[in-house]
């Protein structure tokens, strides 16, 4: 177990530090401190004197230790834009996204797991025969258009006038088939409630919820279909093993055996899965908040692209690889933790 | 000449390939799309009824004018006319072709790389493995959407908006291919572990012939079939990728839409009840993203060995 401990967290640090290089080689690629601090009138013995003050002449391998030194003290330079640190930026916009991708989870999990227990239980029923045909058509849609006919329907509205209106029952089709238009489908709103810090939580007034629907339901839409079929695979394989036809044949209720006992080996690859799921979730941040100007770190990144705002980007990259890499090893030592057979030290055979 | 092509197209009329073919609905329904939009999309100059790369065909008069069916439709415009007064349909299909063609191009990319490193990791082991196979899972827990988007940032970064919009296309091909090689790696190197502990690769050893040799003429070709299929899958992927970087500004400019640049300039108009401009396109690419995963699907359960043959 230690040495799966150690290999894990030796592995995780050799990727921060693979990150970091890129994350330096992009700032020394891309970015000229200079042009920002100071204007055209500088002569060039004055820019000389300001690099070698800044140690912009260093050997490279000097300059990238007093960048990680500096980002490990949580220092990774101030935004051009902001004209603050980018770390207090990031940490300004994180909450917005974190809810969002809360908001998502709590679709996904409320959804995925009882539809692909039904599906799996019932194969050949029609109602799973559908869940399964719309989770393929699902995986065909990409998110931003997902939100973008989302939008079109509750947030624009569409009047529908197919029916008679003079008669009643035409009317009332009409006016169920027509949507009022009135999610909103732009930022979180106003009526924010401060927790601590910086987060602003949209989760305690009804227009930070309603805020919340379009978009946590747009993000959603693009796991729901990975996480039905993965439930459904994974119930069917269990409804399969020896145990469960052990205590089909002791006598034991349906809901007993499909509930207590098929469910809990279900959701354990479920689980480890998952927890990778919602890391690469946000890179879908990024569509899902552009189109609903969504104020969350992937709006920030894209908008710090659109202004060359280069400390921005680079402390974007340090940030969003360190959520990977912390998620991914932590669901490696869980998934290490509970299911013993795991190849510890991951020798091949 | 003439009796080797016959026997072969014999051959496939009496292959498992064919016959399963036949007798599924939805591999037919969705090729026969497929083939309709990929025809309509290489043919878009001959078929398209004006060019919405010339600007002298363009009138801002004609902007936003909405599908034939309508108030205010005009005949000539029959999917209506985006912001710029470009008519939709001579759009859509040149911005198809678009899509289309960064989606090859990037599958043909993965695949090489993908082969490449697939056959070394899986062939040679040991050392080469490990580096190679880590490097693809540390790749592919980033996913391969991220990785797009920062290397595209980057790139539109340090060209500028004016010079990236030139050589969009190569620059999308290059991302998506480079973002998603560890798929078809991980593929071909688990084909081919299974491949070189059969006797043939035995014999070849045994007579003497090279690594490379083997790698590429006698492993290569028995590990096809699970390429294949997966590149089918990759096709679509690379699809939606590409549509996902346009719609970020990430990718094709404008000036020469594809499928996903021109949803992100009809999304602009929305607000405005425009919705033709945005929603047409998005359906085309539904439809096509839709059928590449539904022959995908199907290949993959013709091509299944162990379903084939079991």
């Amino acid at each position: 177990m230690l040495a799966f401990l150690v290999q894990r967290i030796s592995q995780a640090f050799l990727v921060m530090f693979v990150i970091s290089v890129i994350a330096f080689a992009i700032q020394d690629g891309l970015g000229d401190p200079l042009q920002e601090m100071v204007g055209m009138s500088v002569s060039e013995e004055e820019r000389e004197a300001i690099r070698e003050e800044l140690g912009l002449n260093d050997p490279m391998v000097v300059q990238y230790l007093r960048f990680a030194g500096n980002a490990l003290q949580g220092d990774l330079g101030n935004s051009y834009f902001y004209s603050k640190p980018t770390l207090e930026v990031i940490a300004e916009h994180l909450p917005a996204t974190l809810e969002l991708v809360i908001g998502a989870s709590l679709i996904i999990v409320f959804l995925s797991v009882p539809i692909g227990v039904y599906a799996a239980i019932r194969p050949q029923a029609w109602l799973s025969k559908f869940f399964m045909g719309v989770s393929t058509v699902g995986i065909s849609i990409p998110v931003f258009l997902t939100a973008i006919v989302l939008i079109q329907l509750f947030s624009i509205g569409v009047t529908v006038n197919w029916f008679p209106s003079d008669t009643g029952w035409g009317q009332w089709l009409n006016d169920f088939f027509s949507t009022e238009g009135g999610l909103p489908s732009y930022g979180r709103g106003d009526e924010l409630t401060h927790l601590f810090g910086t987060w602003e939580s949209g989760f305690f007034t009804g227009a930070g919820l309603m805020h919340l629907v379009l978009p946590s339901v747009s993000l959603a839409s693009i796991m729901l279909p990975l996480f039905i079929r993965l439930i459904r695979a994974e119930m069917m394989e269990v409804l399969q093993s020896d145990y469960v036809r052990y205590a089909r044949a002791k006598g034991l209720s349906a809901g007993r055996i499909n509930f207590l006992h098929a469910l809990k080996n279900t959701m354990l690859p479920v689980i480890t899965v998952g927890g990778v799921q919602i890391g690469i979730m946000v890179a879908y941040t990024i569509l899902t908040e552009t189109v609903f100007q969504w104020p969350g770190v992937g709006l920030m990144f894209l908008e710090a692209i659109t202004r060359s705002d280069i400390p921005l980007i680079v402390a974007y990259l340090m940030v969003v690889g360190l959520i990977f890499v912390v998620t991914n090893t932590l669901v490696d030592l869980i998934y290490g933790l509970v299911n013993p057979t795991v190849k510890l030290t991951g020798k091949k055979a | 000449m003439t009796t080797a092509t016959v026997s072969r197209w014999d051959r496939f009329r009496e292959s498992f390939f064919w016959y399963s073919f036949k007798r599924d609905k939805v591999a037919i329904v969705s090729f026969a799309v497929l083939l309709l939009m990929v025809l309509a999309a290489v043919f878009a100059p001959l078929l398209a009824p004006a060019d919405p790369y010339d600007l002298a065909q363009i009138n801002i008069m004609n902007s936003e004018l909405p599908p034939v069916g309508m108030s205010g439709a005009d005949p000539a415009f029959p999917l209506g006319t985006d912001a710029q007064g470009r008519d939709l349909l001579s759009t859509i299909l040149y911005g198809t072709r678009v899509s289309l063609m960064i989606g090859f191009g990037a599958v043909v990319l993965q695949a090489f790389l993908g082969i490449l490193f697939g056959l070394l990791a899986g062939y040679l082991g040991g050392k080469v493995d490990a580096v190679l196979m880590r490097i693809a899972d540390v790749q592919l827990s980033f996913s391969t959407l991220m990785v797009a988007i920062i290397v595209g940032a980057v790139f539109k970064a340090s060209f500028g908006n004016l010079m990236f919009g030139e050589i969009a296309i190569y620059m999308l091909i290059f991302i998506i291919g480079v973002a998603e090689w560890p798929q078809i790696a991980r593929t071909v190197r688990a084909s081919v572990l299974a491949e070189k502990k059969k006797e043939y690769v035995d014999a070849a050893k045994v007579m003497g012939f090279g690594t490379r040799r083997i790698m590429f003429r006698h492993i290569l070709p028995n590990t096809l079939s699970p390429i294949f299929v997966i590149a089918t899958v990759q096709i679509a992927n690379a699809i939606i990728s590409e549509a996902a970087l346009s719609f970020l500004g990430l990718g094709m400019p404008e000036t020469q839409p594809s499928l996903g640049s021109l949803i992100k300039s009809g999304f602009d108009y929305i607000q405005s009840g425009s919705w033709w401009i945005t929603l047409i396109p998005g359906l085309v690419l539904v439809v096509l993203v839709l059928v590449i995963n539904l022959l995908g699907d199907w290949l993959r359960d013709v091509m299944n060995p162990r379903l084939y043959k079991g």
